[in-house]
């Protein structure tokens, strides 16, 4: 493809951004659910033990940002091929590419903008960003990715949501207790940070612990957090390419 | 003329059933192509092929030039679809629904406005464009649907059993306006089941029977194929019964409709000599005499019903 072909598909991409957002997002459900799930089962899970508030923070924004863009992203293909909005897509000069970055940049925004709601809380009891660019590159970079690895979950070729809501409980549950969320991975048996090391959850809690309770707090360098996390957006990008293309015919 | 698809032993396979089996044809720039077929014929996989929404299992499509499989955005560049069913998005205003189309097809905003504005009113929704489509009528959503398979202008438009379902008027509607598309230079390729539609409409037509082609050709060429049968339809001043009828040698059917009788023959010229002999021996006289050609229907139900299980 040429460069007028790309940024030509680029804008279809932003087009097709513009149209989740506007369907999928922008419903009081989907950002109160979006905001209060992350809040409720940190809180569950947090309740009497007796933590740092910094720390508290740092681990509920990463478990936000998780859950925030891997919500939506999933259920769009089932939808649309139920209602057949996705026949119209198929129809229309854009690349699967496309469709699915169009789809991730709406996952990414929402992500973001869940974001804001952690940082706030955390000002509210005191708790200052000590390193604000590297949070604002860690939350861009976590959410591209979960936004990526929320694709692959909707790539079976079914149009029941419920299904693709249940593969992705089951992926992101586990996920949760193995990225030093509720435990900093330094206190985690050496199993336990070896797991670790394959979540991409891990590395974008790791830079916010950095970014929230100061430079000594993370247990992996900056560059390893940032690095890690875009070896995983790679991978699951191309995944979610691939599988979608896989799985698209036998939607339509 | 050149060419604008071209259609070369085109298969689709569903499993064990060639749902489209290797059916090669061309249509012509500024032609509206016909295709018809019983249910379950092939049409809308093969209006799904051609437009790039499913892959054919062999054979090769070719859009203006560009493959649809190796070249698939140019082609898609270039034509509008209108789906058997609508696919217009429920959540979005109609409005909204245009602008996207024109966004995924990389139409400039001004002329996006523009269109949107005149297809609106043409279809009469202007003053609904801010409403949600999932509360428009049947009609409403299948004029909104073409609406947005032209925000791109295209150079070919493939409608998919357009007027089915639809009042007299909406149905009057949407031939009106592909006349007009037609006479501006838009190829049409229009599946349908209204015979009367391909009739009025239609330069070529195809009919299609299990996935294959069992003629193509213009309506009124189509109708000649099938012998020089016609109807000859007569009324006499007082009524006579089928039995009454003399033996008519070119004669292969009698039927009587009403007051009439209708005689299905070979040689209309001698049959209606025989039946003015017939009138003149009983002292009766004719009242109407009428020659029925074929219907384009006619032709349809001679080429698709063969008795074979669908
Ligand atoms: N996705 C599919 N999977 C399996 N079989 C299919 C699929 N789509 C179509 N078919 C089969 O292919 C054949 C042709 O179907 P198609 O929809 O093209 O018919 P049609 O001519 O459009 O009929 P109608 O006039 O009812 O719209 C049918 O036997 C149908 O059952
Ligand atoms: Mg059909």
């Amino acid at each position: 493809m040429m460069a007028h072909d790309i940024s030509d598909q680029m804008r279809r991409a932003c087009a097709i951004a513009k149209k989740d957002i506007r369907i999928y997002y922008l419903l009081g459900p989907v950002i109160i659910f979006g905001i209060l799930s992350p809040t409720f089962l940190f809180l569950a899970f947090m309740m009497g033990k007796d933590l740092p508030v910094d720390f508290l923070i740092a681990g509920l924004m990463g478990m936000t940002i998780f859950f925030a863009s891997t919500s939506v992203a999933p259920v769009i293909a089932p939808i649309e091929t139920q209602s057949r909005n996705l026949e119209r897509i198929a129809a229309a000069p854009v690349t699967i590419t496309t469709v699915l970055l169009g789809d991730v940049l709406a996952s990414v925004l929402f992500g973001i903008l869940i974001s804001f709601v952690p940082i706030l809380l955390g000002m509210a009891f005191g708790v200052m960003v000590a390193h604000p660019l590297t949070l604002a590159a860690g939350i861009v970079l976590a959410t591209f990715c979960f936004s990526a690895m929320g694709l692959i979950f909707s790539a079976a070729p079914t149009s029941i949501t419920s299904s693709v809501m249940m593969i992705s409980m089951m992926v992101k549950f586990p996920l949760i207790f193995v990225s030093g969320i509720f435990i900093p991975i330094s206190d985690l048996p050496s199993w336990g940070r070896a797991l670790a090391m394959f979540s991409p959850l891990t590395y974008i809690t790791d830079l916010c612990r950095y970014s929230f309770q100061g430079t000594d707090a993370g247990y992996y360098s900056v560059s390893v957090d940032l690095g890690a996390l875009t070896v995983f957006l790679v991978i699951f990008m191309t995944a979610a390419i691939k599988l979608h293309e896989r799985s698209l015919p036998e939607r339509l | 003329m050149k060419n604008v698809i071209e259609v070369t032993e085109l298969r689709k396979n569903y499993n064990a059933l060639a749902a489209v089996d290797s059916i090669s044809f061309e249509v012509e720039e500024g032609e509206v192509f016909g295709f018809l077929g019983p249910n379950g014929a092939g049409k809308t996989t093969t209006v799904r092929m051609l437009t790039g929404i499913i892959k054919p299992t062999s054979g090769r499509i070719s859009i203006m030039g560009f493959g649809i499989e190796q070249d698939p955005i140019k082609a898609k560049q270039l034509i509008g679809v209108v789906p058997e069913l609508s696919n217009a998005y429920n959540e979005l205003s109609a409005w909204n629904n245009l602008q996207f189309m024109a966004e995924l097809y990389g139409v400039s905003g001004r002329v996006a406005r523009g269109r949107a504005e005149e297809l609106l009113t043409k279809f009469d929704l202007y003053d609904r464009r801010d409403t949600k489509v999932k509360t428009f009528s049947k009609g409403m959503k299948q004029k909104l649907t073409i609406a947005m398979a032209l925000m791109n202008d295209p150079e070919i438009l493939f409608l998919d059993e357009p007027t089915s379902g639809l009042d007299v008027r909406s149905a009057r509607l949407i031939k009106k306006m592909m006349r007009e598309l037609n006479n501006a230079g838009t190829t049409i390729f229009l599946t349908t089941h209204y015979m009367e539609e391909a009739n009025q409409l239609c330069s070529r037509v195809a009919i299609i029977n299990h996935g294959r082609i069992a003629a193509i050709d213009a309506p009124e060429k189509l109708k000649t194929r099938i012998g020089g049968l016609e109807w000859v339809e007569v009324s006499f001043s007082t009524p006579v019964t089928v039995s009454d009828l003399p033996d008519l040698p070119q004669v292969l059917e009698v039927r009587s409709s009403g007051d009439k009788l209708q005689l299905y023959t070979d040689e209309p010229g001698s049959t209606i000599s025989r039946l003015v002999d017939y009138a003149r021996s009983t002292d009766r006289t004719i009242v109407t005499l009428n020659t029925l050609t074929p219907t384009l229907e006619d032709v349809f139900i001679k080429l698709t019903g063969d008795g074979r299980a669908g």
